[in-house]
């Protein structure tokens, strides 16, 4: 399948293990420069339909092109254009920092630099520290800049942030967004929607191995639309109005106080009450 | 990552694309990594390394001194055969557990999601094993020299002998070990075990801890069908070759033990191409 326009494109794409589906006909498109995560709960098909897309499953139906190859035959040149930050345990643990990712370096045609790499995941205090010694949250950095060090067009990303604090965590949704500003596609599955909803310019849904929504992490499950609630401090007793036309109900009020409208809230479902919606019935 | 406010600048995307490292190139830089995890390791230094000289110490304190008869005491025949096993230590097991603990820990996996060429792994594993296995030859004869008068062979006849067995156990070895670092379900629970267990049972009936013309006949037997054996043997012909008498065959059989070993390469071989996964089953 040829599709230039496409960082990642799938169509119908399918998997089983031993007679239970895994992935029953998933669609994807993904622009080049996009940031896409992928939501969903355990088990319901992200790991895999993610790594058909980096080449480490077969698939048994559909058709998928990543960065116009199909994953499945694809070679070196291809990996050496891709990034895949894995979740892993401690390996290599009597190397160094420096040493691990200057020897990743040498794998790639045109590597970024090692000290740049790490001090991008703000590890340069830690460069000459056995991979042994480090903490969970650090050894994560250290899959990242291993994800990175190639200089790769495509990077997916599997739960990146967890074991992060949350410092660790907005300085690292930095290095996606620069990323993503300097033209890097990203696929992220996460657990955390703060993180999709301020990372992603899309978000799928997926749920017993199919997509049960897409779209902006803003209009997601029609949020935009949904029915807003206003809520403010009546004296001594808090009021909330559920209204689809939240502007007119703040006029009214702030008409009716004269101004301040004391304790004003305006809130939509979060991405969260729209997400576990979406999977609600699918466990 | 520092926590930081300020948006960094983006980071482009390289557009132009060098030709790809060549296979050599990266498997000569994934031999210095491995020697430098297999000689940091403490475990595997311990392990491997130093525990076929420990042995050799051992062995040779407790029965080195007595006389075979042969013109050889049975020090030496505890050097030639301590050889024998260091080899297939620093190969077979080595490579079976390290193999068994890079699977589980998806260091495979990791790296068969780089540009990497498969073949540089196996090009890395090979210098490591290489460098090992050497370097523990040399620590044997040395304590052989040292503690129990080995004389080393001065032909060029017996050290082509020693090179030609040297290479073909290693090879025989390292291949099965590859194929055995499939075996244990995990690495971390009975990795060493499974590993472990069927090396030191050979260790005992080849001629390694019991010098072999001790051993019964039906053991010998079945330690024929394996490649230690022969390893030790020919060993026994590079570093006690007065001593052919005590053989079975009382001859050193070199012709066979070249069959053998190279058989072993290629059932090992086999066993590779049809078992080697770069992800455990619990991730396929």
């Amino acid at each position: 399948m040829n599709a230039p326009g496409w960082a990642i494109r799938a169509r119908g794409l399918r998997k089983s293990y031993g007679g239970i589906a895994a992935v029953s006909g998933i669609d994807l498109e993904i622009a080049p420069g996009e940031v896409f995560a992928l939501l969903g709960p355990n088990g319901a098909g992200k790991t895999t339909t993610v790594e058909i897309l980096e080449g480490y499953r077969d698939r048994d139906g559909g058709e998928v092109s990543v960065l116009g190859t199909d994953p499945q035959r694809a070679g070196r040149a291809w990996r050496a254009r891709i990034g895949i930050v894995l979740q892993l345990a401690a390996d290599a643990p009597e190397l160094t920092i420096a040493e691990m990712v200057g020897h990743f370096a040498g794998f790639y045609p045109d590597p970024r630099r090692p000290a740049e790499v790490i001090d991008l995941v703000g590890l340069t205090g830690k460069a000459r520290s056995r991979i042994h010694t480090l903490s969970g949250g650090q050894l994560r950095r250290l899959d990242i800049a291993l994800g990175l060090i190639g200089g790769p067009e495509l990077l997916f990303l599997d739960e990146p942030t967890t074991g992060f604090d949350p410092a660790a965590r907005r300085a690292f949704w930095e290095v996606i967004r620069s990323l993503s500003g300097g033209g890097v596609t990203v696929l992220l599955t996460t657990h955390y929607l703060d993180e999709a909803a301020a990372l992603a310019n899309r978000v799928a849904v997926i749920s017993d191995g199919v997509i049960v929504a897409e779209g902006r992490p803003a209009d997601l499950g029609g949020r935009t639309a949904a029915e807003a609630v206003v809520s403010w401090q009546d004296h001594d007793r808090r009021r909330s109005e559920r209204t689809e036309e939240p502007t007119c109900v703040v006029a009214g009020l702030a008409a009716r106080y004269g101004g301040e409208v004391p304790g004003l809230t305006v809130t939509r479902p979060t991405l969260e009450d729209v997400y576990l919606e979406l999977i609600g019935g699918r466990p | 990552m520092t926590a930081t406010t300020s948006r960094r600048a983006p980071i482009a995307v390289g557009t132009s694309r060098s030709p790809l490292p060549g296979m050599w190139r990266v498997g000569w830089s994934r031999g210095q990594v491995e020697l430098k995890a297999f000689f940091r390791e403490r475990q595997s230094v311990v392990f491997i390394l130093a525990m076929p000289a420990v042995m050799l110490v051992l062995l040779g304190a407790i029965f080195g001194a007595q006389h075979t008869g042969q013109g050889a005491t049975v020090g030496d025949l505890y050097v030639a055969g301590l050889v024998g096993g260091g080899v297939m230590a620093t190969s077979y097991q080595n490579l079976g557990i390290s193999i068994a603990f890079e699977r589980e820990r998806f260091t495979l996996k990791r790296l068969r999601g780089t540009p990497m060429p498969a073949a540089a792994y196996f090009a890395g594993k090979t210098i490591q094993i290489l460098v090992a296995a050497l370097a523990e030859v040399v620590v044997l004869l040395a304590i052989g020299v040292a503690f129990y008068h080995l004389r080393l062979p001065a032909s060029a006849a017996a050290w082509w002998t020693f090179a030609w067995v040297f290479a073909l156990g290693v090879a025989a070895c390292s291949l099965l070990g590859i194929a055995a670092s499939s075996l244990p379900r995990s690495a971390a629970r009975n990795g060493v075990a499974v590993i472990t267990l069927p090396f030191v049972v050979l260790q005992f009936i080849s001629g390694v801890y019991v010098p072999f013309f001790l051993v019964p006949p039906w053991l010998r037997h079945i330690a024929s069908v394996f490649p230690l054996e022969w390893m030790c043997r020919g060993m026994r012909s590079v570093f006690v070759p007065q001593a052919v008498a005590l053989e079975p065959a009382r001859s050193w059989q070199h012709g066979q033990t070249a069959l053998v070993l190279s058989a072993w390469i290629v059932a090992g071989l086999v066993l590779c191409l049809t078992t080697f996964r770069w992800q455990n089953r619990r991730d396929r």
